[in-house]
């Protein structure tokens, strides 16, 4: 686990985090989803704020100041939902680094279908598809402007 | 301040028109030295490489360079402008950071006075840039497939990028409606080219591709350039260009990698720093001699900026289909790229067809756009969208206007002091008539495709192309440069950009920066012997 001194945020702010990435991300475990407060999803989102850390920490200084950390469940849900919804580019960065961390999380991959690694080295493969779909197309006559003398 | 050796030609950015001009006149045997204010970029410092592939393209890969901020980047404030602007600044520049989508402009474009009666005719044709064309293909490695019915005879020589199911899917809801498409041209490799590698489909093309089977000017023009001798200099930027006792460029001040002032003094400038980069450059040049910036005597250095509106559309399928898994580039249409009298607007746009994205720009983008919920009900909404994506993006010829503008900032400044460009634009009424056709007409294709949840993206944040600061023609009170790219008040300056085009097109830019660069290095070496004559 993180610590404050590693992510720059306060341990006051790292309790935000926590509870509003459980809240706007939850866990379903019938389709095999960790929720956003996962203990690794969290540590990597703490590890990796860098230039993003100032908007965040604004982000979640608003909800604090909002009485999220002391609101009941419901009343929270409610308050997340309306900030990240209203409260201009700070909190469009937090649900952006929330969701970067969460959608690269191995088991959030995997249960999406996805493979977990990075593009490079491995790629992908891509159907060649069914080229006479474009027999129709050559069919037609140039339709471009000729601009030169005597063109059509 | 560093005096450096005078060369015979100093240009100035190493991108897509840098590059080529470099390369072109190498043949000369002149002493050519390139200045670039960014870096090499590895192979391993693409984001492809590593686990936070998608992360970075909201960071140090980002494609606006206020969010970049790296210290090679200069900023621009777009405050006044809705559309931002795209760039990279470093060896192959934009070329870094491209699609690789590499339409050419058609013989039209050229003609857009006399043909519909709007702006200006370039004082060049399609016809003279021909074999420039050709020869740049080559040189980028083109794949596509020769007899598109749409666009002029061209041989690309390599084979198209595969249909792919998003592709088909494409294909097969065009030809419901008898509208036209065809594969894209791209510098994507699709065969072994040239010594790099083909493309493995790693998605990811924009922020740099880590095969290195996107052409790229640092991996196609650069290496051929520097063999034949021309020198490039990267982290060294560009202050200004300074006149000597005659009117004529003697060199220009830059700021080396330490921050060193330098001069570098030269028998000819070339400028190739894009439509903002340029004319940044030559109001920072303003002197004594020309106060309102250099090679400026028209007034029009800065102004008919051009940014290509671009609205995208996005729907999805019921069928799984290519997702972020190949090159996003796939597909073009022309149907609607020449004027046609019965719209209420004259001019054309270009459909392009994508690919989708991966799991975290599908999430960032479907958030912002409404399709993705917070809390419950998250995880079967995204479901139903990751691989489900078709995306079009409508690619607007924007006309010039005088009053859409670079000009310079009156305090933000650069990492070494150098005052940044400001850009102030709006959307002309002509170009908003073409966005809501392209954007109805994109809506009937998601229908005609059996999409759901169709829907215009909220931004207009890019590609941002950057086109028509300093533009070309025949007249020194109308145009900033002469057909053949010389500053018509410098006569060894010239520019090989963005900037001088006359008007848009609706087409991703860069084959045809390329082909007028290569079309300006020609005439150059034709005319060695009175280079610097007036007329």
């Amino acid at each position: 686990m993180e610590t404050s001194q590693d992510s720059g945020l306060s341990a006051l702010e790292i309790d935000a985090l926590r509870r509003l990435a459980g809240v706007l991300i939850p866990p379903d475990a019938a389709l095999a989803m960790p929720g956003a407060d996962d203990p690794d999803i969290l540590a990597d989102l703490l590890a990796t704020l860098g230039r993003d850390q100032a908007r965040v920490q604004a982000a979640l200084g608003a909800l604090l100041a909002a009485g999220f950390a002391a609101a009941a469940p419901a009343e929270a849900e409610t308050l997340a939902r309306s900030r990240m919804a209203t409260a201009g580019p700070e909190a469009g960065t937090l649900g952006r680094v929330i969701l970067q961390c969460y959608y690269r999380d191995p088991r959030v991959l995997r249960a999406l279908g996805q493979d977990p690694r990075p593009p490079f080295p491995g790629g992908h493969v891509l159907e060649q598809g069914d080229w006479s779909l474009l027999d129709p197309v050559r069919a037609r006559t140039p339709f471009w402007r000729d601009d030169r003398a005597g063109a059509a | 301040m560093t005096r450096n050796e005078t060369v015979d030609v100093l240009i100035i950015g190493s991108g897509a028109s840098g590059a080529a001009v470099a390369w072109s006149l190498a043949e000369t045997r002149m002493n050519i030295l390139c200045l670039e204010q960014g870096d090499w970029t590895r192979p391993t410092d693409f984001p492809a490489n590593g686990r936070d592939w998608e992360a970075r393209r909201y960071g140090d890969f980002a494609i606006s360079p206020n969010e970049r901020a790296r210290v090679t980047d200069y900023p621009v404030n777009d405050a006044d402008s809705p559309m931002k602007v795209a760039n990279f600044n470093g060896v192959g520049g934009g070329t870094i950071f491209y699609t690789a989508h590499f339409p050419r402009l058609h013989p039209s474009d050229f003609r857009v006075r006399s043909l519909d009666g709007v702006a200006s005719d370039w004082p060049i044709d399609y016809w003279a840039l021909e074999p420039f064309f050709a020869e740049n293909d080559r040189m980028m490695g083109v794949s596509g497939l020769a007899g598109d019915p749409g666009v002029p005879a061209r041989d690309p020589p390599m084979p198209p990028i595969p249909l792919g199911r998003t592709g088909a899917a494409y294909a097969r809801a065009m030809n419901r409606l008898g509208w036209h498409w065809w594969p894209s041209d791209t510098t994507v490799a699709t065969t072994e080219y040239d010594g790099r590698a083909a493309c493995i489909n790693l998605g990811h093309c924009t922020p740099g591709c880590a095969q290195g089977a996107k052409a790229s000017t640092d991996i196609t023009y650069w290496p051929r350039a520097l063999r034949a001798g021309v020198k490039l200099r990267p982290r060294c930027r560009v202050r200004e260009i300074t006149l000597n006792e005659h009117g004529m460029a003697a060199g220009a001040i830059y700021y080396d990698a330490d921050g060193a002032e330098c001069f570098q003094p030269a028998e000819m400038v070339i400028l190739a720093a894009n439509g903002i980069g340029t004319p940044r450059l030559l109001l920072n040049s303003a002197s004594a001699r020309c106060p309102d910036g250099l090679a400026n005597s028209s007034g029009l250095v800065g102004r008919n900026l051009m940014l290509h509106p671009w609205p995208q559309v996005s729907g999805y399928v019921a069928e799984t289909v290519d997702g972020g898994r190949g090159p996003m580039t796939s597909l073009w249409s022309k149907q609607f790229y020449e004027t046609d009298p019965a719209r209420d607007f004259v001019r054309g746009y270009t459909l392009q067809f994508a690919r989708g994205a991966g799991p975290v720009a599908e999430a960032v983008d479907s958030l912002a756009a409404g399709r993705l919920p917070w809390g419950e009900g998250h995880h079967r909404a995204f479901r139903a969208l990751l691989d489900h994506r078709l995306r079009i993006g409508i690619a607007c010829e924007d006309l010039p206007e005088a009053h859409n503008r670079v000009t310079l900032d009156p305090e933000l400044t650069d990492s070494d002091g150098i005052p940044a460009p400001k850009i102030d634009y709006r959307i002309g009424e002509n170009t908003r008539r073409m966005m809501a056709h392209g954007i109805a007409r994109a809506t009937e294709i998601m229908e005609a495709a059996g999409a759901t949840q169709i829907g215009v993206s909220p931004t207009l944040n890019s590609p941002g192309h950057l086109l028509g600061t300093a533009r070309m023609g025949t007249d020194p009170e109308h145009s900033v440069v002469n057909p053949w790219g010389r500053c018509h008040d410098v006569r060894n300056l010239f520019i090989v950009d963005g900037s001088i085009w006359v008007t848009s097109g609706g087409v991703n830019p860069t084959s045809t920066i390329q082909a007028l660069a290569l079309y300006i290095a020609d005439r150059i070496k034709q005319r060695l012997a009175t280079l610097f004559d007036p007329g």
